[in-house]
């Protein structure tokens, strides 16, 4: 069994907190999480750290390992070949302690989004034709890591939360918008309050993403989309002008 | 791989590639060796060369086109943002310019919205493309085949590749409908969407390959131009 060595943050702040070095002992499949865990049992007691189901399903362990971020239950320790591993809470939230962030504002976006509305005299339980809930389901695969709030730069380095809600809710609101049943249209909150002009296109929610969801490709660029065709397209608008259209 | 190295290519790729094909169309030289004739130069309406003094003239202008859906295209943006604009440099590596950030909500980037347009248009340059790929296998009234004809039909394939795993172009076959059995030739428009979104995850690999195969293919027809003796095969 050899050792290697984690370079742990430590502290309430990222400004004077510090990195401390632990040497774990390594058994075959260990993950950055059993490490963590290793530490918290053998060296350091008071490190703080979310974690939960340590089957990469419910999202409370995301940290940023070597400067990515990732799940620490899904990122192996042999992936480093006795490399120092660094591990750093998420940078795009504040810190409480250590390895945890403070990802309220995350369910403050949240509970802004119009929750699913079918029609009220929708009879239950929902026919559905598959054709139709195929594109929906990458998106119900999001298990709320927040990697991708995290990793992204409107959030992260400008500090924009008031202007964009982040990859995560561009999911959500994907999700909501293509399902056949919903009967509101989120167009005029995906320009405004949604802010999905921020995104700059980037990819790099969906490089982190560890439910493998094509955020951008399939849930970002289509809401553009979207916008595109009801603010920005003069054919589009002349289409409605004559023809009418649904509401927002 | 260093995060910085993908980032530098993409400058010597785009930098590289924009002067090439800003040189070869302003160069005065109409790039056709019967019966090629270069990507840039394949605005040319009818048989002969007898059109192309007027033709000719709009070449630059026309090269706007695909050039304009290359600038808009959801790809070359992320590509661009990161390698030029720095905005990220690289996923959690931070900024390379500070100041304040508008996204895509302000003049000029606010435009890249009318990326359908480009793409529109541009599916009509690569209809000329096509039309001009077919007449790359006819010479003298036969049936032709000669390696300028594959390099020519290789690169309208893979301009079309690009051309039709584009985001916009799913949106407008069907990707911006709610629910597709609920309006007309729903079924059709679904599998015409489907059949785009698996042809998507590809679009930027068609991205870098054929803008690399307008080039070459350019510079191909420039070497037969010059008298460059290539296998060809004449029925």
């Amino acid at each position: 069994m050899s050792d290697t060595t984690l370079l742990v943050f430590r502290g309430d702040s990222i400004k004077t907190g510090t990195e401390q070095p632990f040497q774990v002992p390594v058994q075959e499949g260990m993950v950055v999480l059993d490490a963590i865990h290793w530490i918290q049992a053998h060296a350091a007691t008071d490190l703080a750290c979310r974690w939960n189901c340590k089957a990469a399903k419910c999202g409370s362990c995301s940290a940023e390992i070597n400067g990515r971020p990732r799940l620490m239950c899904k990122t192996r320790l042999d992936e480093f070949a006795g490399e120092p591993i660094h591990v750093w809470p998420m940078r795009a939230f504040p810190l409480i302690k250590d390895l945890v962030t403070d990802v309220a504002w995350n369910y403050l976006v949240n509970a802004e989004i119009t929750p699913f509305t079918p029609k009220t005299d929708e009879p239950v339980p929902y026919r559905m034709a598959a054709d139709d809930v195929e594109r929906v389901f990458e998106f119900r695969r999001c298990i709320e890591c927040f990697l991708c709030q995290d990793v992204c730069h409107v959030l992260r380095d400008h500090d924009q939360k008031a202007a964009y809600y982040g990859p995560r809710y561009m999911v959500r609101i994907a999700g909501l918008e293509m399902h056949p049943k919903d009967t509101v249209n989120r167009t005029a909150l995906l320009h405004r309050e949604a802010g999905i002009g921020m995104c700059n296109i980037t990819k790099c929610c969906q490089d982190v993403c560890p439910e493998h969801i094509r955020i951008t490709d399939n849930a970002i660029i289509p809401l553009k989309e979207r916008v595109a065709g009801r603010y920005y397209d003069p054919i589009a608008w002349v289409g409605r002008k004559l023809f009418g259209s649904k509401a927002d | 791989m260093a995060w910085w190295i993908e980032p530098a290519l993409t400058v010597v790729s785009y930098v590289g590639f924009f002067a090439y094909a800003t040189w070869s169309v302003f160069s005065g030289t109409y790039v056709f060796a019967d019966p090629y004739v270069s990507p840039f130069f394949s605005t040319w309406i009818g048989f002969g060369t007898f059109k192309l003094p007027v033709i000719g003239l709009l070449v630059p202008f026309l090269a706007v086109i695909p050039l304009g859906l290359r600038v808009t295209c959801y790809y070359y943006r992320k590509e661009y943002y990161r390698a030029f604009f720095r905005d990220p440099t690289a996923c959690a590596r931070g900024e390379g310019v500070r100041g304040r950030y508008t996204g895509e909500t302000r003049f000029p980037l606010v435009l890249w919205n009318l990326h359908r347009y480009a793409l529109l248009l541009t599916i009509v340059v690569t209809v000329f493309l096509g039309v001009d790929v077919v007449r790359a296998f006819i010479y003298h009234g036969h049936f032709f085949v000669g390696l300028g004809s594959v390099v020519m039909l290789v690169n309208v394939i893979l301009l079309s590749g690009y051309t039709f795993s584009c985001h916009s172009l799913r949106h407008l076959a069907g990707g911006g409908l709610d629910c597709y059995s609920c309006v007309k030739a729903g079924k059709a428009r679904h599998r015409l969407a489907d059949a785009l979104n698996r042809l998507n995850p590809r679009h930027g690999w068609f991205a870098w390959v054929s803008m690399f195969s307008v080039g070459l293919t350019d510079i191909y027809v420039r070497l037969v131009m010059a008298g460059f003796h290539e296998p060809r095969w004449i029925a």
